[in-house]
């Protein structure tokens, strides 16, 4: 007993990882900040003064689209965790980074909606449902950026020991920010403005082929069951995370988009 | 491991790094105790200073020694300071140095988060006090009550210093929250089961999930106000449909599990000093520690006991004045408990037992007044007068620091290997005890009269004179006082030996089986434990009989020569300060005027750098 480290994880009082117990009592305060965001919501609905309203504005088709576009993200995520824990490697970064980039679509819906909300008029200074409105999924915005944040890294930065390596991580880190910069120039979305359609399309598959290319050249053989476990670990952290952020979105998306899309003008 | 390069950013320094980057890099749960306690006290002199303002300037009637905007200013400081900055960070202090020792481990979970705790927390204490130099300290009272925060009627950026130094004290509490509950629930020495662990450790995590549960929700609320002042948000103005009285519910829903964040460590403490100078076992265990849980868990139950007078109605306010009168159920349940561990005990006069037993009875003075006024009519007489502020101290001060000094006298030895000096300790102890009666007691009738609280004076010919005068003086003392304490500790760090042992009091837990002060990785081998207060079974086996049933095997453990070189600790790292001083300077970027985003950005550049260093130090070496 007499060596074990203060911080090694091999002896725990329930046999929970550390960081993994850590996460959960993470979590549980987390459920606490969005719990208040939402009830903040919920207190002021049909309290605007002013439009525009939920009921002009709100549109639940593009919405559950993205809705289900971040469920399936928690897909990709259990995927990429179980082949991780399968030993398969390859396949685990691949479902990760799938998982980040799932995330990152539902990103560009929530720009896009943002950006839109905007154009017809609602700020959150418009109105308090703007006021509740933005905060709440701004901040879940935040939380699925960092989790994006997360998984890129674990998706790209394992094993990187030799130059070639390390390069070809940076690499494909370019290509992502190529392919989003690509996706940011086409019309729905609208972020870098006036560029020709041909010339967003063009941008976004050369981001989407140097990903490909890059990670196809970084593959690594799969690893020993021994070395396993630290990336298992890691993938796991995050994804508790990530399927939180995921939850958190249900409860957002039935509160504002399914509860009160009907809400309009207060009855004065 | 080793085919694996990190990135590396700053070498991670090796086990010692001398003087001040010793203290800066230091991870030690020990050393991180030091400096919040040493921080604290330095912060409690300036929320003292604070205090003898108010004090004088209410000596006599009509007083213009501070300018009404001054005094605002000035008790909203005393106020935000004594509770974020003095006596969290004490309990702090104690949770850091007490935790590992207690559960018989060598460190706690994350040794890095917990130094970034401490430095969170310092950089924020700077950062709202950083408000008196632009001469707009936060004005507002410490519950910042919207609209009076809003911009139309609070232009200057005080309640901005405010809003933000308290996100990033937030922060600080919640990750020493998460560090210290995985510690407690994980980290425990072999067989030290639930049911075994010291009340201490048990309102330590009472107390961080208080921490954790209750510091989202201000968390949000500080957004929202910070929102609404900063990029003209509507939360809280009524004009555009938002609503004054949310951040009334938001910040007591925080609010008031906050009390009992800072009322149960000092009952932990007093928890401990008891038994050990009884010589006999806390009485009903399981009954303090429930009742503790229950105090935490009621204490969600209550929060609109702050807010009777704002007209919730008669059934809103009739199921809170139930649910808080029923709090006086479980801590009056403590309070006997605390008698009848000393009922019958073989007791030791020490300062450390009489400030716990002066604890326990300004608790009750404290308690029943706050039984008062958990009476809705009753209340409307006594809100926003003396008489509250009669009540928060006795709890606040005759509870909280009252406990907390017992703590400081009764671990003293532990933490330095140096006694304090008793005889001066008998006078520090009768002068406050004195003085604190003396100054806050009159306060109770003032109240009852009327006097109402913050406001800058009184007029002449209302009665209230003699008894502020009075009160006063006892703050002067209460001054004196501390300069004594001041005096205790300057006088046995340069004249008192190191004459420590292992246990100078015959105590109970297991942190008195090491010396003192304890070496850096705490234990030579980790202890098993096998009964509540083990170490006091193994120094007394004969008494494990009647008391724990089991058989009485328990010995006391040889002290196998063991090879300290085998004891990993982890090495210090220079990470948490700079992701402290990062959040920090990113956080100040936000202050109009002051700030800038330039600075954010600066701020964001640290403390990204300080994040990807931190994430990828090799864990040793």
């Amino acid at each position: 007993m007499s060596n074990i480290a203060a911080t090694e994880d091999h002896y725990t009082s329930t046999g929970v990882d550390n960081r993994k117990l850590m996460m959960w009592i993470f979590l549980g305060s987390d459920c606490l900040f969005f719990g208040s965001f939402i009830a903040t919501y919920l207190v002021y609905r049909n309290r605007s003064l002013a439009g525009p309203y939920p009921n002009e504005i709100l549109d639940i088709p593009i919405t559950t689209v993205s809705t289900f576009v971040l469920l399936m993200s928690s897909l990709a995520m259990v995927m990429g965790l179980s082949y991780v824990q399968q030993g398969r490697q390859v396949l685990g970064r691949y479902w990760t980074l799938a998982t980040a980039l799932l995330g990152m679509v539902f990103l560009g819906f929530q720009v896009y909606e943002f950006s839109h909300f905007a154009h017809i008029g609602l700020t959150p200074r418009t109105n308090i449902f703007g006021t509740t409105f933005f905060t709440m999924t701004g901040f879940h915005g935040a939380h699925v950026t960092f989790g994006v944040i997360w998984l890129l890294i674990l998706a790209f930065s394992r094993l990187a020991s030799s130059f070639k390596q390390k390069m070809l991580i940076f690499a494909s880190f370019i290509s992502v920010i190529i392919a989003m910069a690509g996706l940011m120039m086409t019309e729905t979305l609208d972020v870098i403005p006036h560029m020709p359609f041909s010339l967003a399309i063009s941008v976004t598959i050369i981001g989407i082929l140097g990903v490909i290319a890059s990670l196809y050249m970084l593959r690594v053989p799969d690893t020993e069951p021994a070395k396993v476990s630290k990336e298992e670990e890691n993938l796991e952290l995050a994804g508790l995370y990530w399927h939180f952020v995921d939850i958190v979105w249900i409860v957002i998306f039935t509160v504002v988009y399914l509860v009160s899309a009907k809400d309009g003008a207060p009855l004065l | 491991m080793t085919t694996i390069s990190y990135p590396t950013f700053i070498r991670r320094p090796n086990e010692y790094v001398s003087g001040i980057w010793g203290w800066i890099t230091t991870v030690d749960h020990k050393r991180i105790g030091t400096l919040y306690g040493v921080t604290a006290f330095l912060w409690f002199l300036v929320g003292g200073i604070e205090a003898l303002l108010i004090r004088l300037q209410l000596a006599q009637p009509e007083s213009s020694l501070l300018s009404p905007e001054v005094y605002n200013q000035v008790f909203t400081m005393h106020g935000t300071t004594m509770i974020f900055l003095v006596i969290m960070p004490l309990s702090a202090a104690f949770f850091n140095w007490l935790v590992p020792l207690q559960i018989g481990a060598r460190d706690v979970a994350f040794p890095r988060l917990n130094a970034f705790s401490f430095w969170a927390f310092l950089f924020g204490g700077i950062l709202l006090n950083l408000s008196w130099l632009t001469g707009d300290a936060p004005n507002a009272g410490w519950f910042a009550y919207a609209p009076n925060t809003e911009v139309p009627y609070n232009p200057r950026n005080g309640v901005t210093y405010w809003i933000l130094g308290l996100q990033l004290l937030g922060i600080a509490s919640l990750a020493a929250g998460f560090n210290f509950l995985t510690t407690i629930i994980n980290m425990r020495a072999p067989g030290m089961s639930f049911m075994k662990m010291p009340v201490f450790i048990w309102m330590t995590a009472v107390v961080n999930v208080l921490i954790v549960l209750a510091f989202p929700i201000i968390t949000v609320a500080l957004i929202q106000l910070q929102f609404d002042r900063l990029y003209g948000t509507h939360f809280f103005n009524p004009a555009m449909g938002g609503d004054p009285v949310m951040w009334q519910h938001m910040f007591w829903l925080f609010g008031h599990p906050e009390v009992y964040i800072l009322i149960l460590p000092a009952m932990g403490i007093v928890s401990e000093v008891l038994p050990t100078f009884s010589r006999k076992p806390i009485f009903g265990y399981t009954f303090i520690v429930f009742s503790g849980i229950a105090i935490g868990f009621l204490g969600w139950f209550v929060w609109s006991h702050h807010m009777f007078t704002v007209g919730l109605g008669p059934a809103a306010n009739s199921a809170f004045a139930v649910s808080t009168m029923l709090i006086a159920v479980p801590t009056g349940v403590k309070i006997f408990n605390w008698i009848g561990t000393l009922w019958g005990g073989s007791i030791k006069i020490t300062t450390s037992l009489l400030f716990a037993v002066a604890f326990i009875g300004m608790f009750v003075i404290g308690g029943l007044s706050g039984v008062t006024h958990a009476s809705p009519p009753s209340d409307a007489q006594q809100q926003d007068t003396y008489y509250v502020v009669a009540h928060f101290h006795y709890v606040l001060f005759g509870g909280s620091l009252l406990g907390l000094w017992s703590g400081i006298y009764y671990w003293w030895p532990k933490f330095t290997g140096r006694f304090l000096n008793e005889r001066v300790g008998y006078w520090h102890f009768g002068l406050t005890f004195f003085a604190f009666n003396l100054t806050f007691f009159p306060m109770h009738w003032l109240g009852l009269d009327g006097m109402p609280r913050r406001v800058a004076t009184y007029p002449e010919g209302m009665g209230w004179d003699i008894s502020n005068l009075v009160s006063t003086i006892g703050s002067l003392m209460l001054g004196v006082a501390v300069i004594v304490f001041i005096y205790n500790v300057i006088y046995s760090n340069l004249r008192m030996p190191k004459t420590a042992s292992n246990d100078p009091w015959d105590g109970r837990t297991l942190e008195w089986s090491i010396p003192s002060p304890p070496p850096h990785y705490n234990f030579d081998a980790i202890p098993e434990v096998k009964y509540r207060d083990d170490f006091w079974y193994k120094k007394y086996p004969e008494l494990a009989h009647d008391t724990h049933g089991g058989g009485s095997d328990s010995e006391i453990q040889e002290n196998h020569e063991v090879d300290h070189a085998d004891i990993h600790m982890p090495d210090p790292s220079y990470y948490p300060f700079f992701l402290g001083l990062g959040l920090a300077i990113m956080v100040g970027g936000f202050i109009p005027f002051a700030g800038h985003w330039v600075v954010c950005a600066i701020g964001l550049v640290i403390f990204i750098w300080s994040f990807l260093g931190w994430s990828y130090e090799p864990v040793n070496g």
